[in-house]
């Protein structure tokens, strides 16, 4: 394997074992973006020189003899609605086109502790508003596996940059699947932490009730240390648990005997993708080999989910987003004879379509004469929801199903169909809206060689039972070692 | 739900945007297309059941009140539109 391509902890053990440096390591990321940004677009910003000091003052340190962290050095990526101090966030929308934080988000003070080489920021679906990085108001991003298909989204830019060699690890955030289901697409590791898990100040605001920052890896291994990394109570975000944190990596052994997989049949049903289906199964078949026991599960509100998303995630972006009024930062058009006109161009002008369409169905379900009917039914729904996970796991380990109803889609063929592509969250949205934590790992692919990912959903603070599932299933397969050929066009 | 031009005017207003006029009759399609589809929801009886607005059993979490470095004025206006003097400057609000 070539340097771009092996995972961080692999890299690590280089770098102790003095068999590379630092610098080379990130010169050889950098060619890699060279040689295929063009094609897969992963990017926003892309801070190179910074990269290269920070890559020379790791080199120093281990020169000198000094222990390092486990990131330490080593190259990744942050998706752009994670505020970096003095680097642009754009969130990839207009509106924040000139953003530059002036304080970074808790979880890069925790990476910051590590002292990784950060490479860039990478796109998104604007404010992470979808579900294929299309809505980006900059460019779309291309998957590594097939350039004419989506990367998946809203962090499609993280996964198609672990996946094309562009990054080592990358961090993404996930609203109703935006890790898991790119992750998915771009044949890669994601991880959607419990809520409360990993602090989300710094985290610009789309869903405050569903938020929540994970990694993006090439393999389980990584996944456990980046989320040792990032986890933790945060006096900055009143939503972050004052619970102890395991450390992660004690989870990564191959054993799930005697452990029982719930299969709900709801996710099994309509729309599934045929192949898709098959190798998921296969998946939890080989888990059964490996000794886990696994029982058919009922989530019987599964098919509400959707709703209760699309009513609560644009309910409460249509209140985050208010804050884009022109006023303390971001765009402001001109020419404007008051207030309430300077507020209503800036926000038509710089805020894209998906965005506005969100911000109009959340308004929409809080205005008077329509909460009791939309926003607190969805309200209640949510609870119904959450307890149908109450009772499947009074008698499962974890719950597996897909992490997307199909794979990756050709860029532009659902962009133009809104409701299509809400229905497309199905597997994913009902985690956020129960506050559990889920992880997708590869498990096969189409007839096309597309990536399939198996979705391994846990309790609430239980991200050591999916990360012994998880990397239980990936050591009995091969899938990790597998990487994207950048096919297509 | 059907939604009608007068419902898109006002979440227009609600939201401070403007719909261009050859995009009013897509938007109301499409805001209705998703009204619709989560109409579903109003098969489920829902009259016992408490609405969960945040799935953590937390609440009431409470720091000591004490004065802490934060963000100097200048950085913290700095990427302000149009400033003056140290404030936010924005267009006229009151009447003379």
């Amino acid at each position: 394997m070539k340097l771009f391509e092996q995972p961080a902890h692999v890299l690590h053990d280089m770098l102790v074992n003095k068999e590379i440096t630092s610098l080379e390591l990130t010169q050889a990321v950098l060619a890699r973006i060279d040689e295929v940004e063009g094609d897969v677009q992963a990017y926003l910003t892309i801070t190179r020189e910074e990269a290269l000091a920070k890559a020379k003052a790791v080199d120093e340190k281990i020169a000198k003899g000094e222990e390092i962290a486990f990131l330490e050095g080593i190259p990744g990526a942050i998706k752009d609605n994670i505020c970096t101090k003095g680097i642009k966030t754009t969130c990839a929308s207009k509106i924040l086109q000139k953003f530059v934080p002036p304080y970074d988000a808790t979880v890069m003070q925790k990476l910051e502790a590590q002292n990784p080489v950060v490479l860039g920021k990478t796109n998104l679906d604007e404010f992470a508003m979808g579900g294929s990085t299309e809505n980006s108001a900059y460019h779309p991003t291309c998957n590594p596996w097939n350039t004419d298909c989506v990367p998946g989204g809203s962090s499609g830019g993280s996964a198609a940059a672990v996946a094309a060699g562009t990054a080592v690890w990358a961090l993404g955030s996930d609203t109703g699947g935006s890790i898991r289901q790119p992750a998915s697409f771009c044949g890669v590791v994601g991880m959607k932490p419990t809520y409360g898990r990993v602090s989300r100040y710094g985290l610009v605001a789309y869903a405050s009730s569903l938020d929540q920052i994970g990694p993006i890896t090439k393999d389980v291994t990584d996944c456990a240390h980046i989320l040792n990394i990032i986890a933790g109570r945060d006096e900055m975000d009143s939503t972050s648990l004052d619970v102890q944190v395991p450390d992660f990596t004690k989870a990564l052994v191959q054993d799930v005997k005697g452990l029982k997989i719930g299969l709900p049949k709801e996710y099994f049903v309509k729309g599934m993708d045929p192949e898709v289906e098959a190798a998921v199964k296969n998946g939890v078949k080989e888990l059964e080999k490996l000794g886990a026991e696994v029982v058919e599960i009922s989530l019987p509100n599964t098919d509400y989910a959707i709703s209760t998303y699309y009513l609560i995630a644009p309910a409460e972006a249509a209140t985050n987003l208010a804050r884009y009024d022109g006023v303390s930062y971001g765009e402001r058009a001109e020419d404007a004879a008051d207030l309430v006109e300077m507020m209503t161009k800036t926000r038509t002008q710089y805020l894209g379509e998906e965005v506005k369409r969100r911000i109009m169905i959340g308004n929409y379900a809080l205005s008077a004469g329509y909460y009791d009917a939309y926003y607190l039914k969805a309200l209640k729904v949510r609870r119904l929801v959450k307890e149908d996970y109450d009772k499947a796991f009074k008698d499962v380990d974890v719950i597996i199903c897909p992490a997307a109803p199909s794979v990756a889609y050709k860029i532009g063929e659902k962009i133009s169909n809104p409701l299509e592509m809400y229905l497309q969250d199905a597997c994913t949205v009902p985690l956020n809206l129960a506050g559990l934590p889920g992880i997708s790992v590869p498990c096969g692919y189409n007839k096309d060689k597309m990536p399939i990912g198996m979705q391994i959903i846990g309790k609430a603070l239980d991200e050591e039972t999916i990360l012994r599932v998880a990397y239980t299933y990936e050591q009995s397969q091969s899938y990790h070692e597998d990487r994207a050929q950048l096919g297509g066009k | 739900m059907k939604v009608t031009k007068k419902d898109m005017e006002n979440v227009a207003v609600l939201s401070r945007l403007s719909i261009p006029a050859d995009k009013e009759e897509l938007y109301t399609q499409q805001l209705s297309d998703v009204l619709e589809y989560v109409d579903n929801l109003s098969a489920v009886p829902t009259d016992d059941i408490q609405p969960m607005a945040h799935v953590l059993p937390v609440s009431n979490v409470f720091r000591e009140d004490v004065v802490k470095e934060s963000l100097s004025r200048e950085l913290a206006l700095s990427n302000a539109p149009l400033k003056d003097d140290g404030y936010f400057r924005v267009p006229k609000v009151l009447e003379d």
